[in-house]
């Protein structure tokens, strides 16, 4: 293929993984969760706009599109402008190797990278620099403890992810996202890794959780403190960029759960899948972003010293004991 | 190889334009008016006091250090990680000495009390 179609392939994908998670993960995520949050608490939820209030996020786009564009006097207006590309560029990078399904062609994914876990965990961490960037850029003093505690937050959480993801990798013995899936399906036990890797499982649903800083881990935001956390100062599209990448990261991660441990997008059963192996990962997909907004509207928020201790006491002795059993079993049933 | 990097680097690009473009779009038609007390730093409604600027707890910056230590550990285990299978027992007690160092070091930290939020 000649270089000029190939630019043009990554342009192309680019722009639809742009537009698609922009629509589905923040327009329409934003639009559930809402929906949800008013189900579990007895309300109805939006439902004005549009028929069951089905366009209400396309309404507030609207209008935060002619919201003007506040640039406090004390900011740093360098820092705090680029924070607000830094944090949806960041949490996007992630859906290079996120294979969303497959066709006659091959699996659907913009790039199989041979280090796709490698780079995943490496680019879900780096929407910290954007938040610590609009915290310190701020000049505000809500907004910088809400940086502040997203960095030590977020890189609290970012090893027991670490660890999580090598068991996995041990397991298949490939970091390429769809070598993983093929061999949770399509090789001999065709058995996910969910049921041979639960503890990893847990430990990368709950450290998820808190990378993507979602109740009970949303300390960076926490309303009732910090007003807004790192994005108090941010007004209209700005405001919506921070929503686009928080939206998109926690759409990332589920999905990195749907590859790495529900098969992907294959379907429970060999054999004939009944849905079209994109469905099937929406399906799947939508399951796991359903228990995060029901964790979110369940549990109450936790103290700083409670979430660091849940991480460092707890969940990172967990994830090394755990790795050491997997290798342990690895290399005793290599045969 | 170097072409699926070429790609990432596309992406890299192709999405910092695309996230720039809504500030594009907000530069052009948001509505512009000014005056002094709307470009104070929100403070709750009270005049700012200072700066934010300014010292801040020491132990977010003690985490941030336990946790550069950990993770380029972490990053040793990938590549074992991969060829686990293949190695069989001499990689597992290999890595086995390698993990109880990094324990070692959590243990050391628990225990001057590093790990305590005060």
């Amino acid at each position: 293929m000649s270089w000029a179609l190939e630019l043009l392939r990554a342009v192309v994908g680019t722009v639809l993984i742009f537009t698609g998670v922009a629509v589905i993960a923040a327009m329409f995520g934003v639009l559930l969760e809402r929906k949800i949050s008013g189900w579990i608490q007895s309300r109805l939820g939006p439902k004005h706009v549009g028929p069951q209030g089905l366009l209400q996020t396309i309404a507030d786009t609207l209008k935060l599109l002619q919201k003007e564009n506040i640039v406090p006097r004390n900011a740093d207006p360098l820092i705090f402008a680029s924070a607000v590309i830094v944090v949806p560029l960041a949490a996007l990078l992630d859906y290079v190797v996120i294979p969303f399904g497959a066709t006659r062609g091959g699996p659907l994914i913009y790039r199989d990278l041979n280090v796709g876990v490698l780079y995943f965990a490496a680019t879900s961490s780096l929407v910290v620099v954007g938040i610590l960037m609009a915290g310190w850029g701020s000049n505000n003093k809500y907004a910088l403890l809400g940086g502040l505690r997203s960095a030590a937050q977020m890189v609290s959480y970012e090893i027991p992810i670490g660890l999580a993801l090598i068991t996995v990798a041990m397991q298949a013995g490939s970091l390429s996202t769809v070598a993983i899936v093929a061999a949770q399906t399509t090789s001999a036990p065709h058995v996910w890794y969910i049921i041979t890797q639960p503890i990893s499982f847990l430990i990368f649903l709950t450290a998820a959780t808190a990378e993507v800083n979602r109740v009970p881990f949303d300390l960076v935001e926490a309303e009732s403190e910090l007003v807004a956390g790192y994005f108090s100062e941010y007004t209209g599209m700005r405001f919506a960029l921070f929503q686009l990448g928080e939206y998109g990261e926690m759409f990332a991660m589920a999905a990195m759960a749907v590859t790495l441990f529900l098969g992907g997008w294959h379907a429970p059963w060999p054999g004939r899948p009944l849905l079209h192996p994109v469905l099937w990962f929406v399906v799947k997909l939508y399951v796991l972003i359903f228990v995060f907004m029901w964790v979110r509207w369940t549990y109450p928020r936790f103290r700083i010293d409670q979430l660091l201790n849940f991480s460092w006491k707890f969940l990172i002795p967990l994830a090394l004991v755990n790795l050491v059993v997997t290798a342990f079993f690895i290399m005793v049933l290599r045969a | 190889m170097l072409l699926d990097w070429a790609y990432v680097a596309v992406f890299a690009i192709v999405g910092g334009v695309m996230a720039a473009l809504p500030l594009g779009v907000i530069w052009l038609i948001s509505p512009r008016s000014t005056y002094p007390q709307k470009n104070e730093t929100y403070e709750s409604g009270v005049p700012t006091i200072g700066q934010a600027w300014a010292q801040f707890n020491i132990r977010y910056y003690l985490f941030s250090l336990i946790f550069v230590v950990f993770d380029v550990e972490i990053i040793y285990l990938y590549p074992w990680a991969v060829v686990a299978r293949r190695l069989g027992p001499l990689a597992f007690y290999e890595i086995l000495v390698f993990l109880v160092i990094l324990v070692l070091g959590l243990a050391y930290a628990w225990r001057t009390g590093a790990l305590e939020w005060v």
